[in-house]
């Protein structure tokens, strides 16, 4: 095929449930390519020498290459490719913001000079996995192990690894682990494993029976999932190793701890942290109708505070909970919000209004203590900051009030202190992270390594991933230097 | 793991379990609590207090009132059954009086309805650590005191039984006798554990005398690990997590009005679904 002749194939639209209809309710927005669908938009890839998307992939997939095996029909092929660096792709390929990304970088893109013309890497990705995981559970039935686990493990190495927290860094560090033959264990303190991807991302984004797939493919590996186990306090992290027999650790307990603004009423009844709000609608089930013992807090008029993917899903669950206004108000403009363009053009398209320079000043309460408003300032970009976003700054008496009975604040997680507060010798930062070796992710404590959000701060799920990669690596090498097991 | 050893009805809707939980039990300290669970799927998750502990035989026990959906659940559980969760211990254990190399004192205990149950291992504790314990129970009448045995072990003649119709003990308000033993001016800590507005009563109390006064908190609480952020509380106009932060605080500084609109915010929906529960029971 001709460079002219890819140029000239149409961009494949994601097949979407109506907005309207979907808005109302929790099933997935985007619907997945057909196969003709991917194999038409995998032709797109120009086969170009530089390869400009693998860096900007945090994980450097050979994405040309599995784009022409995705082009040729052969999509087991593909998905091969895929995972030789990358674990989780139907998640990755649906919650990646790609356009920041792979796709930011994508030649089609620069020569259609559009980012929106770019390969849609990750929707290909997403199909060849998702294909993958229908065609094994049709072959082996219901609960088919993830592809992840195709890999036969090593011979055992007779070395224990513990993996504390089972979010995208962990799943994927215990993966690595298990297939390089230990024994690994892995520590959830919540009753279901997955971490950020079940409590925290909606159905409608990720269906949770894709992460339930992937910790299935880690139980099929042989890693041991502990639920119900909160380390540093049903164990310290030291006594894992010192008294329970674990040769390494491996931390991967995210951002949990969320950031407040700081604001007068901010307490009121009626204010929920986004953690709060989506963990009881997504692992506690308030949008199951089959009925649910935790209570759900039916905002009639919701404003989100954020701009980022859990604000987009704070008030998108926000109206698939019944919501009948839903305001998201971000001191920036639009162009600075972090969250993937896509999720804001969904949310956009289902109604959430967008109040963009526009933050809260204070949480107005009734007698009840229950939030009846949010004073509002308006904001106009001045000068750039560290970031090297332009900051917004308040227009003095821009003083207005939105009329609303919920806000739900999604301005960010900073990290959750229970495990460094705990472990004597841990390593953290000014901003309470774990500080580690960047080569192989080992912290202060040998043997004990980290990665994921409570190294990095608030990130992405393929960064922890890459992150819990380069970590398995580290714990590879370590305990193969520490010689044969006893 | 979880299944239920022993369990007593203790008055009309007060219930004793002893659980198997060997990991808490070997781990708990005086002032930690857990998070449990009776449904997997559809449960919802609910903070208790832990009374009790038997590391050796590996139990721990709870004593419980059936308030909401999930304690009425729980009190339908009997001996060989399971529970889908227990998670714990969590929270930051009871600084004890004189376990830190500070000079044992008086400390006095205030116990309301079942808070004196997580008040039975702080008070074994601060016994331990050679302090003086006096014992403040308080109950609506004589068929709601738990544990008194247990605490009169403890206290010995520093017990006193306060009941809201004088049906065992003095008739009147724990915070009597409180301010009494504040006026005589020997009381170096009070710890209050109970229902919140004792416990805001209790500070008030204390708080002329200037007596150092820590409060024991049972918000509402989804994780129990610092996640969700549901528990918080104003103290001292600062917002703090009792799971992570607590769940003990200087009860002086306390937004005790906030916290009490805080614990109401789910009360409609509570309310319908302990209904629905009981309506359930009474089908059976």
């Amino acid at each position: 095929m001709t460079a002219k002749e890819r140029m000239a194939i149409e961009p494949q639209a994601m097949p979407e449930q109506d907005a309207k209809v979907r808005a109302r309710n929790m099933n997935e927005v985007a619907l997945g390519y057909t196969a003709e669908m991917a194999r038409r938009e995998a032709s797109r890839c120009m086969q170009c020498a530089a390869k400009p998307c693998m860096q900007g992939c945090p994980v450097a997939i050979n994405i040309p290459g599995f784009l022409a095996k995705a082009a040729e029909g052969d999509f087991e092929g593909a998905l091969a490719i895929i995972r030789e660096t990358s674990l989780l792709p139907a998640v990755c390929g649906r919650v990646c913001p790609q356009e920041k990304q792979c796709q930011k970088f994508c030649t089609m893109g620069k020569l259609l000079k559009d980012v929106d013309k770019a390969v849609a890497i990750g929707r290909v990705e997403r199909f060849v996995a998702d294909l993958a995981r229908e065609k094994a559970a049709q072959s082996a039935g219901k609960g088919a192990p993830a592809p992840s686990a195709a890999a036969a493990p090593a011979a055992r190495t007779g070395k224990r690894v513990a993996v504390v927290g089972s979010g995208p860094a962990s799943i994927t560090c215990a993966a690595d682990c298990a297939r390089a033959g230990h024994d690994v264990t892995m520590f959830e303190a919540f009753h279901k494993a997955g971490g950020v991807l079940v409590y925290g991302i909606p159905e409608f984004r990720l269906p949770k029976a894709i992460v339930q797939n992937e910790i299935d493919g880690l139980k099929a590996l042989g890693v041991k999932v502990e639920l119900n186990y909160v380390v540093g306090r049903t164990r310290k992290l030291r006594d894992l190793m010192d008294k329970d027999g674990f040769d390494a650790v491996f931390v991967g307990t995210g951002a949990g701890l969320p950031k407040f603004m700081d604001i007068e009423g901010e307490n009121l009844v009626g204010v929920f942290s986004a953690n709060e709000y989506l963990t009881r609608a997504n692992l506690m089930k308030a949008y199951d109708e089959k009925g649910h013992d935790t209570p759900f807090w039916h905002g009639r008029r919701v404003a989100v505070l954020g701009g980022g993917n859990v604000a987009m899903d704070a008030s998108r669950m926000a109206l698939r909970l019944g919501a009948e206004k839903v305001y998201l108000v971000y001191r920036r403009s639009e162009a600075e919000m972090p969250a993937r363009k896509e999720e804001v053009h969904h949310a956009k398209e289902e109604g959430v209004e967008f109040l963009m320079l526009q933050n809260a000043k204070r949480v107005l309460g009734d007698d009840q203590g229950r939030v009846v408003g949010l004073e509002c300032l308006k904001y106009e970009l001045g000068e750039p900051d560290a970031s090297g976003r332009r900051s917004p700054v308040a227009i003095p008496g821009s003083e207005f009030t939105l009329d609303v009975d919920t806000v739900v604040v999604a301005v960010g997680n900073a990290s959750n202190p229970l495990i460094p507060a705990t472990t004597e010798g841990l390593e953290v930062n000014k901003r309470g992270n774990i500080v580690v070796n960047p080569e192989t992710n080992m912290t202060s404590i040998p043997g004990v390594f980290a990665g994921g959000d409570i190294v990095l701060g608030a990130a992405t799920v393929i960064l922890a991933m890459g992150e819990g990669r380069r970590a398995a690596a580290g714990i590879n090498a370590y305990l193969a230097g520490k010689g044969s097991a006893s | 793991m979880n299944c239920i050893k022993e369990k007593r009805q203790l008055s009309d809707n007060v219930f004793f379990m002893k659980i198997d939980a060997p990991l808490i039990a070997r781990e708990r300290k005086a002032g930690q609590f857990i998070i449990l669970m009776v449904d997997e799927e559809a449960g919802e998750r609910i903070p208790l207090t832990i009374a009790d502990a038997d590391e050796t035989a590996g139990t721990i026990s709870i004593i419980f009132q059936t308030v909401g959906a999930t304690t009425m659940k729980l009190s339908r559980l009997n001996v060989g059954d399971s529970l889908a969760a227990v998670l714990g211990p969590l929270g930051r254990p009871t600084d004890i009086r004189g376990a830190n190399g500070e000079k044992p004192g008086h400390v006095v205990c205030v116990g309301g309805g079942i808070g004196v149950a997580p008040m039975h291992p702080i008070a074994q504790a601060l016994k331990a650590a050679g302090n003086r314990v006096t014992i403040i129970m308080g109950a609506r009448n004589k068929s709601l005191f738990v544990m008194e045995d247990e605490m009169r072990r403890i206290a010995g003649d520093d017990l006193i039984l306060m009941t809201d119709d004088g049906s065992s003990g003095r008739k009147g308000l724990v915070t009597e006798p409180l301010k009494e033993l504040c006026e005589a001016g020997a009381v170096d800590e009070v710890i209050a554990i109970g229902p919140p507005i004792m416990m805001k009563f209790c500070a008030l109390a204390t708080k002329p005398y200037g007596v150092k006064t820590v409060a024991s908190l049972n918000t509402i609480m989804i994780d129990g690990t610092g996640m969700c952020g549901g528990c918080r509380v104003s103290v001292g106009g600062k917002t703090k997590f009792v799971c992570v932060d607590g769940p003990e605080f200087d009860a002086h500084q306390v937004d005790w009005d906030l916290m009490l609109k805080r614990m109401g915010a789910f009360k409609p929906q509570e309310t319908a679904a302990r209904d629905h529960i009981c309506n359930l029971f009474k089908g059976i």
